[in-house]
């Protein structure tokens, strides 16, 4: 299979505030190590989920792809062309194939703007259909994402937090992309009514070919909708492999710990020991060695030295303990 | 939309009344306004003058309706061409930051520390007395105010996921700016105009008081009240009556630009 | 189990908005004994934190506050302020969402826990110091002593709602009142501060009022369960019953709705249709328009709470047939 997607080595740091004090007395500049050293493909069709707590750069990884963010090193190629170095119109053509549906319902659709005018805009700017077709084109997309051909005629605060998420994806899908990076898109939605949206998402999948990443902290949502799974902390992917596989047989301590600390909607599961000890160390000043290590029950004195690479086989994992 | 609310209303009539007054004065005045009446010189309120006359026999209150169509003129000249300025300003300045930014901030600093009015009387006694160097005065003066208000909304409109989604859809900043943005961004500017429209009345009549605005004998509140100061003990009228109006017009635009940021108020 | 500590009953709260009343909880009764925790489960606008706000008078002053709530047999609503407020953070305490909210910034912890500990109990000052330095250890907080002269955002998310509990806790509550405490954490964290709770339920033998939206949280750390929608109480009972053997068709629609274990990339049971506006009274069944039982009289007839079980209660017309696709 060939990669669609290609990141390698992508860094992304932020520089944190320094106040004038911290001037005076010297302190060095600080920055939040958002994303470090992250490689990844994602393969035509499949859907590939990243998973993480918060400060793990799910977010910021998913933010330079689409070019938010700038990166600080690495390269991003897409269907073999250098994502970043791509300007004027052919970096608005790659936005044309690479769409991003948000987690804000309320904050992500302009709120002075009807429904319509939102969808016909982006068919608009990147000259989708001729311009008569516009309006049935965008029942159309309205259609696509079950939503009644009247909604474009109202604007955002008239609908509900669900019915919010289908007007983004829509517009993420007016402009006919390949690849669609959904960032938590259901996690501010309630329970009943985020499983609309992901079945909304597998069946725009299955239809129109899409390939989706799908960035949560649900582990539930990731290992019933993924093909593959990417598990990130501190800004480094610490394993990335089939999610069937990797739930069942978690080789990373961290994914381990992760899995046993969701709650599962099973009763009789309750145990009295929590899944990982500590908290979750600062991105502005991450441990040395596997940044894991404070937390880890088998690190040892090389886990507090040594950055761990990502051994390959059978899916890549980075911990020194995981091969034996 | 829900009903606009009673102080909405209140302040609507009162600018409809002088936009009536502005565009046909010739209904509502009872005398010719500029016509000398020598059995009236400073007649005092009554019937047939219910405002007085003035030293002249002029009808006050003819005076003050076709005085009405300069003021008007001003509180929207006046606001219009600094609001249109700071706004553009406010918008690229809150987008862009960075060094434009610093350089905002320090232009700011300087505009602000002289006193309003007499910067603006500054500019005036420079360009020389009447209503376009005033509003040439204004301008430079005044699109301060506008551009602060839009560059701090911008700042926080442009971290809104709704722009982050139109850069990930490949739309143009000017797009962006001014489809997205500007939009949202604009009702504190819009709200503080309108409030502004009051202040700037009270800076025209100000301005013509000190005969550096409209001049005489075009009636202007502020020259009216100018021509008044001279009777104020033996014909407080003069200047009372048309006082009275800047502060009913002042009403009018305070009441319209409260109701205004209840209405435009943007629903999540 | 003993006699309960906590006894809600036909617990009605109605808030006068200028758009006219909104029912928020309609007819709400529990109970909650010493050593039990208690989970209230619901989806946003199902009344679960205004129910948990309500308990200790809690709730703003445009709230109409109806029914019993009996702490050991003493109604917490009739009785004088004076002495609700004895109960309260005494007897009662109460944990939020927001410990950042709930923390007062301009504070150091030790200060903060000092306050509880002088409105509460008679310990002069050294003992109050001692107290606090144990209570930051209870709920593991390393280097207590440091810890208490730091001020709420020296601690991370997690340590902020460890404070909030030693905070909740220093006056030897019987009851803990926890609001969505682990909503605002990430899983790892969420773990760890659901399995302090439970370790201090377990050795304070406190009751604990678990409200949250996670069906989860409820499944892996309580005892029994109330499900709530539109500001009523759908089906009480243990944990066990309720979530192997649902009665009332919206718990039944909601456990359906979460991804399962198995059947990868099957399409889910989501629920069609949105919860009901609360801002008018609802005849019938208030999940009924949502509903694939509905029947007839679920549109005009208001369901009651009937038995199922020992200790298992639904408020479903269906419920028999609910009972019967679940199996």
């Amino acid at each position: 299979m060939t990669a669609m997607l290609s990141i390698t080595g992508i860094t992304k740091r932020f520089p944190a505030r320094r106040g004038l004090l911290d001037m005076i007395r010297g302190r060095p500049q600080l920055a939040v190590h958002a994303v470090e050293q992250v490689s990844l493909d994602v393969h035509k069709g499949e859907t590939l989920g990243i998973v993480g707590e918060s400060g793990c750069g799910k977010s910021t990884l998913a933010r330079c792809v689409v070019r938010l963010h700038d990166p600080d090193a690495g390269a991003i190629t897409f269907d073999g062309t250098d994502v970043l170095s791509l300007k004027g119109p052919a970096r608005r053509s790659f936005n044309r194939r690479v769409q991003m549906v948000f987690q804000d319902p309320y904050g992500s659709l302009n709120p002075r703007m009807t429904v319509g005018d939102t969808l016909a805009e982006a068919l608009h700017v990147h000259a989708i259909v001729p311009k008569p077709a516009i309006p049935a084109r965008v029942r159309e997309l309205l259609d696509l994402v079950h939503l009644p051909a009247d909604a474009a005629l109202r604007h955002p605060h008239e609908f509900s937090g669900g019915q919010r998420q289908r007007i983004g994806i829509a517009r993420a899908l007016a402009v006919e992309p390949q690849l669609i990076i959904a960032d938590e898109p259901v996690s501010a939605l309630d329970v009943s009514v985020q499983a609309a949206i992901v079945n909304l998402f597998m069946e725009l999948q299955d239809r129109l070919g899409l390939t989706l990443v799908f960035i949560t902290h649900d582990l539930r949502l990731v290992r019933h909708m993924t093909h593959r799974v990417a598990v990130m902390y501190l800004g480094r992917i610490v394993e990335i492999g089939p999610t069937a596989e990797l739930f069942a047989t978690p080789r990373h301590p961290y994914t381990q710990a992760l899995i046993r600390a969701v709650p599962m909607v099973k009763p009789g599961r309750r145990g009295s020991e929590a899944a990982v000890i500590g908290e979750l160390p600062s991105p502005l000043n991450p441990p040395p060695g596997c940044a894991f290590h404070p937390r880890c029950r088998i690190a040892d004195v090389a886990c507090r030295e040594t950055i761990p690479p990502l051994h390959p086989a059978p899916w890549p994992v980075a911990c020194l303990k995981a091969n034996g | 939309m829900k009903r606009p609310p009673a102080p909405l209303l209140g302040g609507l009539t009162i600018l409809g009344a002088m936009v009536a007054f502005a565009v046909a004065p010739g209904l509502f005045v009872p005398y010719d306004p500029l016509a000398f009446d020598f059995t009236a010189l400073l007649a005092p309120p009554s019937w047939a003058h219910p405002f007085g006359a003035d030293q002249f026999g002029r009808d006050l209150l003819s005076r003050s309706i076709a005085a009405t169509a300069i003021d008007l003129q001003i509180a929207l000249f006046a606001t219009i061409f600094p609001g249109t300025l700071g706004t553009l300003i406010g918008l690229l300045v809150g987008w862009y930051g960075g060094i434009a930014d610093a350089i905002f901030g320090r232009l700011v600093d300087l505009v602000v520390t002289f006193p309003f009015l007499v910067l603006v009387i500054a500019i005036v006694a420079i360009l020389g007395p009447g209503l376009a160097n005033m509003y040439i005065a204004v301008t430079i003066v005044g699109w301060v105010s506008y551009a602060r208000l839009m560059r701090s909304e911008v700042m926080v409109q442009k971290n809104g996921e709704y722009v982050a989604a139109c850069k990930v859809l490949g739309y143009s900043t000017p797009r962006i700016l001014f489809r997205h943005i500007l939009p949202n961004a604009i009702r504190p500017v819009l709200v503080y105009a309108v409030t502004a429209m009051a202040l700037a009345i009270l800076l025209g009549s100000s301005l013509g008081y000190l005969g550096l605005g409209a001049q005489p004998p075009e009636a202007e509140w502020g020259v009216l009240i100018a021509d008044g100061k001279n009777f104020f003990t033996t014909a407080p009228w003069i200047a009372l009556f048309p006082g009275t109006v800047i502060v009913i017009a002042g009403l009018g635009f305070s009441l319209t630009g409260d109701g205004l940021a209840d209405l435009l108020e943007v629903k999540r | 189990m003993s006699a309960p500590l906590l006894e809600v009953d036909g617990l009605h709260v109605t808030f006068s908005t200028p758009r006219g009343p909104v029912h928020a909880v309609d007819g709400v009764s529990f109970s909650v004994g010493a050593g039990e925790v208690l989970g209230i489960v619901g989806e946003s606008g199902s009344g679960k934190s205004v129910t948990l706000r309500a308990i200790p008078r809690l709730l703003h002053a445009n709230a109409a506050v109806s029914g019993q709530v009996r702490w050991r047999g003493a109604d917490l609503h009739a009785m004088p302020a004076e002495q609700l407020r004895k109960i309260r953070g005494g007897q009662i305490a109460v944990v939020f969402q927001e410990p950042m909210s709930a923390l007062n910034p301009v504070l150091p912890i030790g200060l903060q826990i000092d306050e509880v500990l002088t409105a509460h109990t008679t310990l002069d000052t050294p003992a109050r110091r001692k107290r606090a330095t144990e209570l930051l250890g209870l709920v593991g907080i390393a280097s207590a002593a440091t810890r208490l002269g730091q001020f709420p955002h020296e601690f991370s998310g997690g340590m902020r709602q460890r404070a909030m509990i030693a905070i909740s806790l220093a006056a030897a509550p019987a009851l803990l009142l926890a609001d969505e405490p682990t909503t605002a954490l990430d899983v790892t964290i969420q773990d760890q501060i659901l399995k302090l709770l439970l370790r201090l339920v377990a050795e304070l033998d406190m009751a604990l009022v678990l409200v949250t939206h996670d069906l989860g949280v409820i499944a892996e750390t309580c005892d029994r369960v109330a499900v709530m929608y539109a500001g009523r109480l759908c089906e009480t009972g243990s944990v066990h019953d309720v979530f192997l053997r649902p009665r009332h068709a919206y718990t039944s629609a909601l456990l359906r709705s979460m991804p399962g274990e198995g059947a990868a990339r099957s399409m889910l049971v989501p629920i069609p249709g949105q919860p009901p506006r609360v801002d008018r009274q609802i005849p019938g069944c208030a999940f009924a328009p949502r509903c694939t039982f509905v029947e007839d009289r679920c549109a005009t007839e208001r369901p009651r709470l009937t038995p199922q079980g020992e200790g298992h209660a639904a408020a479903c017309h269906a419920a028999a047939r609910v009972a019967e696709a679940a199996s």
